[in-house]
């Protein structure tokens, strides 16, 4: 296959990822097509239910561009702008649904379905930060911190970029979750230690540099000082009464960043080499190649790829045969993770195989490892014998 | 010599030093770091991952 001839069967497909920010816009009108409030929760209901089933249907599709044709996907613009235009439809989806709060016209559990909506929105919003923060171009960088504005995310730019993409499948990675550790374990450990490991990371930039903490350069404090200005032009403008939501909002929306966190490296481990940690490869992320899902996250999922070329665009993200795979797209296994039971039913075998049966392999969590060591043995001493 | 760094996550390759644990001997120029060579910390791919230059 030569570069003329190669044509990007997603290409067409990518605006569909700017359906994601108009998701309130959408609840708004069934609202009003149908009067049945419960529309308000459009948001949740498109991200764990619709998109499951849409990947269900819809199927993986396992194509790769030809390395030939890569420098010119790169090049096209339209890609960015696929990812550009998240950012104002983000904030007009905002401002309607502070407006909406206020109007009166809506329930307690209205206004409640309409914030997870909104969360909904935030949270995948961090996928786009994501996608432009890896970028070199200082204006994308910048995007990509008015992107985690809305939830109030924005060290996240710093500590995904310098501590999770060194640190990914160890444990001493606050964004890696381990064998044995529920969804429910993990979000409070990774909320708390990215937090704590941007600061340090911040802490060293600065020294190292020769500048003071305390300073706009601080890039922790200058992410965090768009939600500060963000929150308090809408608290003005709508009144103190938003402030709920706002937060309820953001809640939710970092939550779901971070079950997305949760099943991208699950158990997965990078072995020690001396003093190091063996180089990450494509078998320390889970894949997946779901179709509908990767077109809403950018290629998210290809996420092997991801880690050995974080700067490449996600039109050129490939899929790699010796990564694991996901037995489905991220809305289904969000879901699970959020299922403590069904998660380990369906994943701690498919990680267990992942190491031939070898446990004491996999990035077990501490506090599971003799319950776990007890549990998988016996299957490989069967195995052997 | 000159030190490089990796854009993503800030590692920086010593020409001087060079990378022995890799077979890099001291000395190696950041030219003849072969191709498939990905950085050590956050595993980015030299070709995909320009590493700029930090001091001369």
């Amino acid at each position: 296959m030569t570069t003329t001839t190669w044509r990007d069967g997603k290409r067409s497909l990518w605006p569909l990822g700017l359906l994601v920010p108009t998701l309130p816009f959408m609840a708004w009108g069934l609202v009003a097509a149908t009067g049945q409030g419960l529309f308000w929760w459009w948001g949740p209901f498109f991200a764990f239910a619709l998109l499951p089933l849409l990947d269900t249907f819809v199927g993986a599709d396992r194509g790769n561009p030809p390395e030939d044709a890569v420098p010119l996907l790169e090049q096209d613009r339209y890609y960015r702008w696929c990812t550009y235009l998240y950012l104002p439809l983000q904030y007009v989806s905002l401002v309607l649904a502070c407006w909406l709060w206020t109007a009166g016209d809506l329930s307690g559990p209205d206004k409640l379905g309409l914030a997870l909506t909104i969360g909904v929105v935030g949270g995948i919003a961090i996928n786009t930060a994501h996608e432009l923060g890896h970028k070199k171009d200082e204006h994308e960088r910048w995007l990509a911190k008015v992107a985690l504005a809305q939830t109030g995310y924005g060290h996240f730019f710093l500590e995904h970029n310098r501590g999770h993409h060194v640190r990914v499948a160890t444990p001493e990675d606050p964004a890696s979750s381990r064998l044995g550790e529920s969804f429910w374990a993990f979000l409070p450990r990774t909320v708390v230690g990215s937090l704590r490991s941007a600061w340090e990371l911040q802490k060293s930039a600065s020294a190292r540099e020769g500048r003071s903490l305390w300073s706009v350069r601080n890039d922790v404090l200058n992410a965090w000082a768009m939600t500060l200005v963000l929150w308090a032009v809408l608290l003005g403008v709508f009144g103190v009464a938003v402030l709920p939501y706002l937060v309820v909002q953001a809640v939710f929306g970092f939550s779901l960043l971070e079950a997305v966190n949760y099943l991208e490296h699950y158990g997965l481990l990078r072995q020690r080499t001396g003093d190091r940690y063996e180089r990450t490869a494509p078998r320390h992320s889970w894949n997946s190649n779901n179709t509908a899902s990767n077109v809403l996250l950018y290629h998210l999922q290809r996420h092997s790829d991801h880690h050995a070329n974080p700067t490449r665009r996600y039109q050129s993200l490939r899929h790699m045969d010796e990564a694991p795979q996901l037995p489905s797209g991220y809305g289904t296994m969000i879901v699970l993770a959020y299922v403590t039971p069904l998660w380990r039913r369906v994943m701690d075998p498919r990680v267990v195989a992942h190491y031939g049966g070898d446990v004491t392999r996999a990035n077990l969590h501490p506090s599971k490892r003799a319950a776990y060591l007890a549990r998988y043995a016996p299957a490989v001493l069967e195995d052997a014998a | 010599m000159k030190i490089w760094r990796c854009q993503q996550c800030g590692y920086e390759y010593d020409e001087a030093q060079g990378w022995p644990e890799d077979g890099i001997a001291p000395g190696t120029p950041w030219e003849d770091v072969p191709d498939d060579w990905s950085c050590p910390d956050c595993g980015a791919a030299k070709s995909d991952f320009d590493m700029v230059l930090v001091a001369a």
